[in-house]
């Protein structure tokens, strides 16, 4: 993104949500320079900058851009699935301004020169902040621990396996006391390898009945529990990368508790989809970890209410037709997710399981503070990061529309509402509904 | 002789002492005496050495001895044989000295419990390394004086260190301020409750320290299982003149070697000025003969 000096935006007539201060009141804000310069009541009345863009709100919601702390992109090597313009791109409609991405790219993020790739390239093609993840583990393969202090030196924000648990305890356990050392959040996937074995879908009945493996609950449960001791006996600071099912909520509620420093994360999908979804072998709906049952999913908005849960991630993951057009158990696991996020989400805050500020504290200001980067917050002098968006305009997805460059969403032609109408990345306006 | 533990300040210092009398001896022209005349010293290494082994063994050359190194590649071990058996072997051939130095910690004190003659530890697992705390000792009393003022850090390898073991309980008995700098990983549980400051960052570890000691890190431990890589252990943990120069100005380096240059410690300072590495090998002579000459004393003479 060029630095050069943007026009002053004032928005106006606006519902403010500032989850970092815990504000939602009707107001204005003003972007100067890159930054928010005042934002909240009565702000038109110590002036407006001569030449200001004057977006009139309508009574809608203007609130911290989003922060998605798991997408996977396929920049280097898979630009067929997806470039860091690309989910930029998507990102942007979905009211994103910073993206994750996660070390599982060929060649992975495991060393700091390709760090500096990643964020040159983004600086270079993106039109949203893009902040890379690193390798917890060399080449992603839970042996040998990567170079945490030199990559966190380079930019990487946090570090991770991607979608691999670490499963010697050994490696993890001294992986986890050296990254302390350096302050480093980890973020880790859990699932028990030999428990997920060949299981495809939730281990339930309908699998049964639909012939395909089942993945138990327990291979998550299992993992994090065994995570939670290691984070007691290292202090290390761990945030578990997808949380599923309710008996792992009790797990995390227990170590908070405790007093660790153990944060969760739920995906956009497990928040608003369960196991009876998969249908007949609709392979947008293979997931990984899967889908589970729907009192699961009621847990884990429940959990988001409670703070149990500290974020919920797009867990974007563009895959194309060749790896998805395939009999289910074979299909590669995950869906795309960061451009519908946002209007998602709002299906818990209409069926009144959130409030609109809880999501987007979940969306944004939690997720800035664990990686600890300046955003997710209308604070005067914050990054001019922000979304406007509609909380309840209908519109039912085309998936054809979306501006990934895969389009296996699980939400294809469903009923949304709520849709984001202008995204603004540190002061300059990177997406607008028309 | 099987550990620095035990051993009171008194005692520290009157080795010490000693040894000066044998720095002066090294340095003639002349340097036989004859305190270990007839008297049989073995040295026993399990463990390959260089600095050490030979160093006992000239030690004992000078003082009289007979020395014998028996290196294991050579020997019975190889073939089976266990520790106390060897020891049992060894102990019918008379010997008056044992000189052990060992892989597993705690070996040296099983060999001794089964020999009738005196027993030094060269060095036990993670366990003692009496011998090179002493040398440090001094060459630490001949540069800065009393020990008890200083501060000193150890840094590196901590846990796998029979050096830092020997060192930490030899400092803190002379009164020394000791510090312990090195990544979690390669620190041992409690280490905090051994009389030492913990430090994870060196700058923060080595400021204002009289003495910085650095450690020898294994190969084997180099890539991936404690430390990420060399690359990432010398940008944080190696002793280049950067860091050095957040100690005092007038900090002095010591290593026991064998050195890893660009792992644990950078050439600039290793042949620096400040280094006092190549006096701790020449302290190393001194103080063995002094340690056997202790010993000789209380050898039954009949």
């Amino acid at each position: 993104m060029s630095r050069s000096a943007t026009r002053p935006i004032l928005l106006t007539n606006a519902r403010v949500i500032d989850p970092s201060r815990d504000l939602d009141q009707p107001g204005d804000v003003l972007i100067t320079d890159g930054v928010i310069r005042e934002s909240g009541k009565n702000i038109r009345a110590a002036g407006i900058p001569e030449g200001a863009e004057i977006v009139e709100c309508n009574g809608h919601v203007v609130a911290p851009g989003l922060v998605d702390m798991r997408a996977f992109i396929g920049e280097p090597g898979a630009e067929h699935r997806e470039t860091l313009a690309s989910a930029s791109q998507a990102a942007a409609a979905g009211g994103v301004t910073t993206i994750v991405c996660q070390p599982d790219t060929d060649p992975p993020i495991d060393d700091p020169a390709t760090v500096d790739y990643v964020l040159r390239r983004a600086r270079d093609t993106a039109i949203v902040h893009v902040l890379p993840m690193a390798a917890l583990t060399k080449r992603l393969e839970g042996k040998e621990m990567a170079e945490i202090g030199l990559l966190k030196a380079a930019g990487a924000v946090a570090f991770t396996d991607g979608t691999k648990s670490v499963m010697n305890a050994q490696v993890f356990r001294r992986t986890l006391a050296y990254a302390a050392d350096f302050d480093a959040l980890i973020v880790h996937h859990t699932e028990d390898a030999n428990l997920v074995g060949d299981g495809v879908m939730n281990e339930c009945e309908y699998a049964s009945r639909l012939g395909l493996l089942g993945i138990p609950k327990e291979a998550e449960t299992v993992m994090l529990a065994r995570d939670v001791r290691l984070v007691a006996l290292t202090e290390a600071r761990y945030h578990a990368a997808s949380i599923t099912c309710e008996e792992s909520i009790k797990v995390l509620r227990r170590a908070k508790e405790e007093g660790l420093s153990v944060t969760a994360s739920a995906t956009i999908n497990h928040l608003a989809l369960n196991e009876n979804d998969v249908g007949s072998y609709r392979t947008f709906l293979k997931l990984s970890p899967p889908l589970r049952a729907e009192e699961d999913r009621q847990a884990l908005a429940a959990a988001i209410k409670e703070g149990v849960i500290d974020v919920v991630v797009s867990d974007h993951n563009p895959q194309d037709v060749e790896v998805k057009r395939l009999p289910f158990a074979d299909a590669a696991p995950g869906a795309v997710g960061i451009e519908t996020m946002l209007p998602v989400g709002l299906r818990l805050v209409h069926d009144k399981s959130l409030s609109l500020l809880k999501l987007l504290h979940a969306m944004s200001t939690r997720p800035a503070e664990l990686l600890d980067i300046q955003a997710g917050s209308l604070r005067p002098g914050a990054p001019a990061d922000v979304v406007l968006f509609d909380a309840d305009m209908p519109w039912v997805l085309d998936r054809s529309t979306l501006k990934s460059r895969c389009s296996n969403s699980p939400f294809d032609e469903a009923r949304l509402s709520g849709r984001v109408l202008r995204t603004i990345v540190a002061g300059r306006t990177v997406y607008e509904y028309v | 002789m099987l550990g620095i533990d035990g051993l009171s300040a008194g005692e520290i210092t009157g080795l010490l002492d000693l040894s000066e009398e044998f720095v002066d001896l090294n340095r003639q022209i002349e340097k036989k005496r004859t305190t270990l005349r007839g008297r049989t010293q073995i040295n026993l290494f399990f463990e390959s050495s260089t600095r050490t082994q030979s160093s006992f063994e000239l030690a004992g050359k000078r003082l009289g001895a007979d020395v014998m190194n028996m290196s294991i590649a050579s020997s019975a071990i190889r073939k089976g044989e266990t520790l106390l058996d060897t020891a049992a072997t060894l102990n019918a051939m008379h010997p008056d000295l044992i000189v052990v130095r060992h892989q597993a910690s705690g070996a040296v004190e099983l060999l001794a419990q089964k020999v009738q003659c005196s027993v030094i530890n060269a060095g036990d697992g993670a366990h003692e390394h009496p011998t090179q705390a002493l040398l440090d000792a001094l060459t630490i009393r001949r540069n800065k004086g009393d020990i008890g003022r200083l501060t000193v850090a150890i840094c590196g390898d901590i846990l796998h260190s029979r050096v830092a073991r020997s060192n930490i309980v030899l400092l803190n008995t002379l009164g020394a301020r000791v510090r312990v700098v090195a990544p979690t990983t390669l620190l041992p549980a409690g280490i905090e409750r051994m009389g030492v400051e913990v430090f994870r960052d060196m700058r923060a570890g080595l400021k204002d320290a009289d003495i910085v000691m650095m450690l020898r890190l294994q190969r084997e431990r180099m890539n991936g299982s404690l430390i990420p890589s060399t690359k990432e252990y010398f940008h944080y943990y190696g002793l280049d003149t950067a860091k050095l120069k957040y100690a005092k100005p007038d900090a002095l380096v010591m290593h026991p070697g064998p050195m890893n240059r660009g792992v644990e410690i950078d050439s600039a300072v290793a042949d620096g000025a400040q280094s006092l590495i190549q006096e701790q090998v020449e302290m190393g002579v001194a103080v063995r003969m002094a340690v056997l000459e202790a010993l000789a004393r209380n050898l039954p003479n009949a």
